[in-house]
């Protein structure tokens, strides 16, 4: 039989939607339902939350100092510990399941699949490497558990559902104290999170200034957009670094996605290809970015910009 | 610190489009050009600058793979590192493996620090760093874009989904770099041929006593599906009446 093993991710306070995702993703396993394991300290709230997303069958809460923060190396001996019952380990894509699975995994002496974009059986997944250009299909051996990372974009969120129980559990193994936490400092303010808004308005070096994405943020208010960026932009200060989508930054799926000035190299394009609708604008009529958009307007984003607006009324 | 560790993957290079081939069985990489990966480049940077700042003695460059490696590590030499290792294997490596070839040199060599790159950009796997501090049980701080080593510590401000996050590790430890860490210096010509000089030390897998073979079967290869063939318009007019005909304005 079949046992899968979710690791929640959250902010201390809220759960993060990418574990709902998980939860789906977990649901075409076909392993009935999934146990949640919520590590934090006074994350209650977010056990509550996690117990409410369709496809859990129970939530584990460790609940201790050392898991404040969620640290790798703090977190991994634990979520090792219990993930020797199950027979599928899975985390979020995001940098939080990229940072703690590898440690998990090799804890356990097992290879992970990074980035599941589609289940094609209980241990055969299909996943991107090169950028997003090759799409390979790999297998877990049955001798294996399955762990691996699920790529947010591939996968839609997990409805709510009636609450499941929460369940403390406390892991023998202890915490190190090599890894001490310091702060976090966040530019964003209380916009639409990048990784799971419906429309992004994105803008790359074609907008010249930090003062100029100025224009594109007060066009994402207009349209409860999140708002993204190239690396270039990212590089030239523009923004800061979690706005960042392609490659190495973050992959998303919006159902409507607006490129402004951005070129539109390969490993920008990797961030995108799941929209369902991208939107370029850019003033050079050969911009790669046309090849891959479904509406493509050559044009200046200081003047199309405004006259979108004008039109919204 | 004495002794920083850095892996240069050997990588088609970023800007070569590849093929799927045909028949689904891999990716068509011969004759293609190839290149350090990308973020590992930067990880040597970072492990030179903090050489050249008086901080370690010693950077040591590694890469596990074909003979042709050895031309990447010549690179790496060019750059300035003091010394290369090349593990010789031909075939595909999972990050666990590497991880395990890393862990058996790092100890053999008493490293105080591993910088490698937050991901290699062939597999896009992003776990060998993370694998490798698990084995080895030291720190590991990811996604660095500021790296700061003071004695027996490192201070590092590594890219999160929510924005920058700092952490204080003890060395030894592994980091792993974000594109935003620094950016590499070129190599010049009296260099590559100073780096002619400089060894490069061969050490087998077999006297790491790591068995190599990969766990996961990959058993197809697909390229992308394609996207539907868009449409240009010509003025933010037709922009709008699209955007309403497709329902995605509400
Ligand atoms: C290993 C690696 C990983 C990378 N990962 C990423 C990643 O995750 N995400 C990412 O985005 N990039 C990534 N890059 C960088 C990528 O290769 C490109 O350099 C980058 O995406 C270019 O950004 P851009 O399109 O904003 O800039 P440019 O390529 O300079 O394009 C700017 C565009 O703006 C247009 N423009 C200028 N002015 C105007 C105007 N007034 N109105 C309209 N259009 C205008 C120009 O015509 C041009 O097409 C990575 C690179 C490497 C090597
Ligand atoms: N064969 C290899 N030789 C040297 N370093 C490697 C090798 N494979 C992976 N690495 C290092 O591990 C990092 C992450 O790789 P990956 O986990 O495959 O995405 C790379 O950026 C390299 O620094």
């Amino acid at each position: 039989m079949s046992k899968v093993l979710v690791i929640a991710e959250h902010n201390g306070n809220h759960l993060n939607p990418s574990t709902a995702r998980c939860l789906s993703c977990a649901a075409q396993l076909q392993a009935g339902p999934a146990d949640v394991l919520v590590l934090g300290h006074g994350a209650e709230a977010v056990a509550r939350e996690a117990a409410e997303v369709a496809g859990a069958g129970r939530v584990l809460l460790a609940d201790q100092p050392a898991f404040a923060q969620p640290l790798a190396a703090m977190l991994a001996p634990a979520v090792a510990e219990l993930a020797r019952g199950y027979t599928h380990v899975l985390a979020p894509s995001t940098t939080f399941g990229k940072d703690l699975l590898p440690r998990v995994a090799a804890l356990l002496g097992v290879p992970q699949v990074s980035e599941v974009m589609s289940v094609e059986g209980p241990r055969k997944f299909r996943r991107p490497t090169y950028a997003g250009n090759a799409i390979i299909t790999v297998e877990v051996p049955d001798d294996l558990p399955v762990v691996a990372t699920v790529r947010n974009a591939s996968f839609k969120a997990a409805g709510k559902a009636a609450a499941v129980p929460v369940e403390a559990w406390t892991p023998t193994a202890t915490a190190p104290t090599h890894t001490r936490y310091v702060e976090l400092r966040s530019g964003g303010g209380d916009r639409p999170d990048l990784q799971t808004a419906r429309a992004v308005i994105s803008g790359g070096r074609g907008v010249g200034s930090a003062e100029n994405f100025a224009v594109l943020y007060r066009l994402a208010d207009r349209l409860g957009a999140a708002v993204g960026a190239s690396r270039a932009a990212v590089d030239a200060g523009f923004v800061p670094n979690e706005l960042q989508v392609g490659q190495t930054g973050k992959i998303i799926a919006p159902e409507v996605y607006f490129a402004f000035g951005i070129s539109g190299a390969i490993q920008h394009l990797t961030g995108i290809k799941d929209a369902g609708t991208i939107v370029a604008v850019n003033k050079d009529g050969d911009a790669p970015i046309f090849e891959v958009a479904d509406i493509g307007l050559v044009g200046d984003l200081f003047q199309v910009i405004p006259e979108i607006e004008r039109r919204l009324g | 610190m004495d002794k920083i560790i850095v892996g240069l993957k050997r990588v088609v290079d970023y800007n070569v489009r590849i093929r799927v081939k045909p028949d689904g069985s891999g990716v068509a990489t011969e004759g293609l050009k190839m290149s350090v990966n990308p973020f590992d480049e930067i990880a040597l940077e970072e492990a030179l600058r903090i050489r050249e700042r008086g901080e370690a003695r010693e950077v040591v460059v590694v890469s596990i793979g074909p003979e042709d490696c050895q031309q990447q590590l010549r690179t790496g030499l060019a750059m300035g590192a003091d010394r290369a290792v090349h593990v010789p294997h031909d075939g595909d490596l999972e990050p666990l493996a590497v991880a395990r070839i890393l862990l058996g040199l790092v100890t053999r060599e008493a490293a105080d620090l591993v910088i490698l790159g937050k991901q290699a950009i062939d597999d896009d796997c992003s776990q060998t760093g993370q694998m490798l501090a698990a084995l080895w049980d030291r720190p590991q701080a990811t996604f660095a874009s500021k790296l700061e080593t003071s004695g027996t510590t490192a201070r590092v401000t590594r890219e999160v989904d929510a924005g920058l996050e700092v952490i204080e590790v003890d060395l030894p430890a592994v980091v792993t770099t974000d594109l935003r860490l620094n950016e590499p210096r070129y190599v010049k010509l009296p260099d590559i041929m100073k780096a002619k000089k400089k060894p490069i030390e061969s050490v087998t897998i077999a006297s790491l006593g790591v068995d190599p073979a990969p766990r996961l079967r990959t058993l197809h290869h697909e390229p992308p599906a394609p996207r539907q063939k868009g449409v240009m318009v010509k003025d933010v007019d037709q922009l709008m009446g699209t955007l309403r005909e497709r329902g995605v304005l509400g």
